[in-house]
């Protein structure tokens, strides 16, 4: 008779925080994530802004000389860099949410990231036009 | 042909006398053009006849020999020697419970597989005289690259959601999913939304991508993740904002 064996699996548990240390890919995805936070600190910028606006002139043009003082500077080259590449990654992948088949292909990967990518260049230049940049 | 040493230092666990997994180090002599798998079986055959791992067919179509090789899922069989350092780590498949050695506990997987119901539910069932179902090239296409899954589970051993939350159904099964919703004789797409439209299903995926990365049969299971997603979020508006749309 053959003897039973017994059977004891064994879970290696995943690290809770660290686990993105373990591979690039990790590390890359994380960045594509974290990256979006300095999107919602230019958004909360923008709100400040509004608020001091409805405060009146004065304060409205403090913020304003504020923004030009070199934290405000840092601050907004640092989160135009990290917006370009939060947007830049996710464009890249919306070939993959929205497949385009026509007749019997699908339309090439870069048609469907490149109509994004126009539609951001046309909304920045309707936004520009309005600020009255041209 | 040439050999050359290589050192493998593999996972070893015994549930019967182990507390814990830990490694050995074996240094086997391999020929040039080997896979992983070709080395794991010389050890087997001359060093060590304890040593257990899964596979089969040996040409990346059973999907059995998935096991993590230097830190990346890859089939056995498809990591060539030639392409790696002369030490390799082989460790079971991550996230997965282990068995015995490189062998895991596949239960979950295919509990999961179970439930996305991955074969074709006819619309209207036909009589065998009718004939076979057909479909236009069009349509195969769309579905193709989903089928070519083995369901070797390296997507779920590459998966950070389904290590870090377990209860999600994961790449594959819901990439099969997919497969079958988006195939023009299927008709089961209600009955597979209960399990993929969840909380434990596309909605647990935050896109990392490892999934598609470490497919070896080049099967892109987040890109049908992130279509489930839309498709399911349109299911929602059609119900709660425009309910004369649903049929």
């Amino acid at each position: 008779m053959a003897q039973e064996i017994g059977r004891r699996p064994y879970l290696r548990e995943v690290p809770r925080v660290r686990w993105f240390f373990d591979h690039p890919r990790y590390l890359r995805y994380m960045a594509r994530e974290l990256t979006c936070l300095f999107i919602g600190a230019y958004t909360l910028l923008l709100v400040v802004g509004f608020a001091r606006l409805a405060d009146g002139r004065a304060a409205y043009e403090a913020f304003l000389a504020a923004l030009k003082g070199p934290l405000g500077v840092a601050f907004h080259v640092l989160a135009l860099g990290f917006a370009i590449y939060h947007s830049v990654t996710w464009f890249n992948l919306t070939p993959k949410a929205l497949p385009v088949q026509v007749g019997e292909d699908f339309l090439p990967d870069w048609v469907i990231s490149g109509a994004h990518y126009a539609a951001w260049l046309a909304l920045s230049a309707g936004m520009l036009y309005f600020a009255g940049a041209f | 042909m040439s050999e050359r040493t290589f050192e493998l230092e593999v996972l070893r666990y015994n549930p019967e006398t182990d507390r814990e997994p830990h490694f050995q180090i074996y240094s086997v002599s391999c020929e040039e053009e080997w896979v992983v798998l070709d080395a794991l079986n010389r050890i087997k055959e001359t060093l060590d006849p304890t040593l257990n791992y899964r596979w089969s067919c040996h040409m990346a179509v059973c999907g059995s020999c998935g096991m993590m090789i230097n830190g990346e899922p890859k089939l056995a069989c498809k990591a060539f020697l030639r392409e790696l350092p002369v030490r390799i780590r082989v460790e079971p498949l991550a996230h997965f419970p282990i068995e015995r050695d490189l062998v895991t506990v596949i239960d979950d997987f295919i509990g999961k597989l179970k439930r996305v119901k991955p074969y074709l539910i006819p619309k209207a069932e036909k009589a065998l005289s009718e004939g076979e179902y057909l479909q236009t090239p069009a349509q195969l296409k769309k579905i193709k690259q989903y089928t070519l899954c083995i369901n070797c589970m390296l997507c779920y051993a590459a998966c950070p959601e389904y290590g870090l939350i377990p209860k999600f159904i994961g790449p594959a099964a819901i990439a099969l999913a997919h497969r079958y919703n988006q195939d023009s004789r299927d008709g089961g797409r209600a009955e597979r939304q209960q399990e993929i439209a969840s909380s434990e299903g596309v909605w647990e995926c935050s896109f990392a991508g490892a999934c598609s990365e470490v497919c070896p049969e080049h099967v892109d299971p987040a890109a049908a993740l992130q279509q489930v997603k839309i498709a399911s979020t349109v299911d929602w508006y059609q119900e709660h904002l425009m309910p004369w749309l649903r049929k």
